[in-house]
């Protein structure tokens, strides 16, 4: 029988969670959970303090600390901190949490991690839930079927006070993949090659719904590399209709439901899908097979090619500004119109941030360094696993020998390198191939060069000590 | 209709000659680590700005400013609205980017296209975001190229902007507007819902009671 009115992944999130229109046509959604970490709260929770008002659900707030924590030797807690401002920063949602009765998975807790890591881990993060957090790359959460959006300050706030997010619905995007992709080409390489294709502002004003059989194919982890970077092509959510895979995924995990109230709500996850028919404003169609391995050039995360290709030439850009921005980004970055990114000799190795620091990227990255001894080329390399659970498994797996005996340091949990506001950073023109999100001017330090690629191909990368095809 | 409040969205203006311009490029992550709102105006594109790196501790009055950046040409050191490329703002959803365009003083920003959130960020703080179409805005680069100077009003009420000769309409939703021209308390505002937000909840706690703890 055809369904009269088929709906999409979106508009079914939209539609139970809208609460009603305020008088000025604002429309307020109902948020599920919100995940609080200290560099976006504590303006929020001043003004909350000032207006008189707690937090209408604290039940479905979950804080903990990871863009500003140091990622070395933590044995002294806050004390150990060296940068007096991080350390305000980190005790003022220490004292925000407890004065508003908040959990907070604080700096030595073994859960403590990347708040989009933290969260599908401990199973908070469930299909058919509306999530926000005051960072961008809250689209990881997508994966699981929910609409889950960057929020800024005030939004923080406005959450905390009301439950309720101020907005109205945005536009539906398909964007699928279908068959399979290529030996060493992974979930990080087709959310680059996406955002290459559709630009950093192609999803602008919508929500984009990935799907096809390069999706399905991919881990729950994969899925969440996709819709971490949802954000850089200008989609506030990026999502994935949940599976068998995801209701596996949830069954073990600490938050999420069990028993009876499992069974229940896997019913209701199980609603969570876009219907056959169903409305889209804007379709893209891609084959995974097209899919090299990814490396950005520039700095912006559209400005990327398979690493075989050349880097583009002006001639390739049409207008003024597209040939300006290119010029500047090549200045920036120092390289050559038109040469090969193999020629460049690499710094420094990241590997880690909320894109690619679950254990599966841990598990890529060993497979390639097992038994080998990174380039003397390399000043410095790093991984930075994304939560405490996700150490603690890797080095039970043996991973951290693997990552010390070839030259990489072995990290504590945080967002580290990936922005560099703990002092993990680049120095002025280091050249660094990061499996992080954004290669920002400045991103990771003053006058540093970013290059976003995979765990395999950083690990890759660190062993040659520059980009070399690992495709074949 | 409200004219005097209009008015603080028009003045002169600065063409910032870029695309994709991102909220790091905008406020750097190292002033972050602030935990008030205010400040961040002399951090406002800090690495474009100045010639060294600063943080929080600098004395920026002291620092070497960049002669080629535009905003410190002694034309426009004064300017209150922005002119840009499109997908400004794009990025991280840091809303010290907001707090940093109008801690320097600016009020209204044009361009082809803004990103989403950075968009919400701005209306909360009572930045005007105007976009009008990308041909336009090449008219407008070439006018500021010659002239140097060029005056804009704003007339937020009525969704105009005039330019020279020229009037240019803009969108707007309601709900931005309110805030821009009556300034009011947005967390109050939406209480006044709490009705709304009640009788949702108590239904929607029955169809999910896993996620009430």
């Amino acid at each position: 029988m055809n369904n009269p009115n088929p709906k999409t992944l979106y508009d079914k999130l939209w539609d139970t969670h809208f609460v009603g229109s305020r008088s000025d046509n604002g429309d307020l959604l109902y948020i599920d959970l919100h995940m609080v970490h200290e560099v976006t709260s504590p303006q929020a929770f001043e003004g909350l303090k000032i207006k008189g008002i707690g937090p209408r659900r604290v039940d479905s707030i979950v804080a903990t600390v990871d863009h500003n924590v140091p990622t070395t030797d933590r044995s002294q807690g806050l004390g150990g901190i060296k940068d007096t401002i991080s350390r305000d920063q980190i005790q003022a949602l220490q004292i925000n949490c407890h004065d508003f009765g908040i959990d907070l998975i604080d700096l030595n807790d073994l859960n403590q991690g990347i708040v989009h890591v933290v969260g599908p881990e401990q199973g908070f993060t469930q299909p058919g839930m509306t999530i926000v957090c005051g960072d961008s790359h809250t689209s990881t959460h997508g994966a699981f079927g929910c609409l889950a959006m960057g929020i800024g300050t005030s939004e923080v706030e406005h959450v905390l006070a009301t439950q309720c997010l101020v907005m109205n619905k945005q536009k539906n995007m398909r964007i699928s993949i279908n068959g399979p992709l290529k030996k060493n080409v992974f979930a990080k390489d087709l959310t680059m090659f996406l955002i290459g294709k559709i630009g950093t502002a192609g999803g602008t004003g919508h929500v984009i719904e990935y799907d096809g059989s390069a999706i399905e194919s991919l881990s729950m982890e994969g899925r969440m590399t996709v819709c971490n970077m949802a954000i850089e092509a200008g989609a506030r959510a990026g999502m994935i209709a949940p599976d068998q895979k995801t209701f596996d995924y949830l069954k073990s995990k600490p938050h999420s439901p069990k028993g009876d109230e499992y069974e229940t709500a896997l019913k209701y996850w199980k609603t969570f899908h876009s219907d056959e028919n169903s409305n889209f404003d804007t379709v893209h169609n891609f084959f995974a097979e097209e899919i090299e391995p990814q490396v950005t050039w520039g700095t912006s995360p559209e400005m990327v090619i398979g690493v075989n290709d050349r880097i583009p030439l002006k001639e390739d850009y049409i207008s003024q500004t597209e040939r300006n921005n290119f010029e500047a980004a090549l200045d920036y970055m120092g390289l050559s119109a038109g040469d090969s990114l193999e020629n460049y000799s690499l710094d420094q190795i990241f590997i880690g941030s909320c894109t690619n620091s679950r254990i599966e990227d841990l598990r890529k990255a060993a497979e390639i360094l097992d038994g080998n001894v990174i380039s003397k080329k390399i000043k410095r390399a790093m991984i930075v696993p994304g939560s405490g659970l996700v150490k603690k498994q890797a080095e039970e797996e043996g991973l951290h020998e693997i990552f010390i005996s070839s030259g990489f340091e072995w990290r504590e949990p945080g967002c580290s390198m990936c922005l560099g506001m703990n002092p993990d950073q680049l120095g002025e023109k280091e050249r660094c191939a990061s499996t992080s999100n954004r290669n920002f001017e400045g991103r990771q330090g003053h006058l540093g060069r970013t290059h976003l690629v995979s765990p395999a191909m950083a690990a890759a990368a660190a062993l040659a000590g520059n980009f070399i095809d690992i495709s074949s | 209709m409200n004219k005097s409040i209009s008015n603080i969205f028009s003045g002169e203006a600065v063409f910032l000659d870029k695309a994709n311009v991102d909220t790091d490029q905008i406020i750097p992550k190292q002033f972050l680590k602030s935990i008030k709102r205010t400040g961040f105006g002399p951090n406002l594109f800090d690495a474009w700005r100045y010639l060294d790196k600063g943080d929080l501790n600098s004395d920026n009055s002291k620092r070497k400013l960049n002669p080629d950046f535009i905003l410190n040409h002694d034309l426009y050191k004064s300017c209150n609205i922005l002119i840009t490329r499109e997908n400004f703002g794009c990025g991280s959803s840091r809303e010290h980017a907001v707090w940093a365009l109008t801690d320097y003083g600016f009020t209204t920003i044009i361009a082809p296209s803004f990103a989403d959130i950075f968009k919400n960020n701005s209306y909360k703080n009572g930045l005007l975001l105007i976009e009008i179409d990308k041909e336009k805005i090449d008219e407008i680069f070439t006018q500021i190229t010659e002239k140097k100077i060029i005056n804009i009003e704003v007339d937020v009420h009525n969704q105009f902007i005039y330019l020279e000769e020229k009037q240019i309409p803009f969108e707007l939703d309601d709900f931005k507007k309110k805030f821009l021209l009556d300034g009011i308390d947005e967390v109050g505002f939406t209480l006044q819902h709490q009705n709304k937000i009640e009788d949702f909840e108590k239904n929607y706690k029955k169809t999910v009671p896993w996620l009430f703890k």
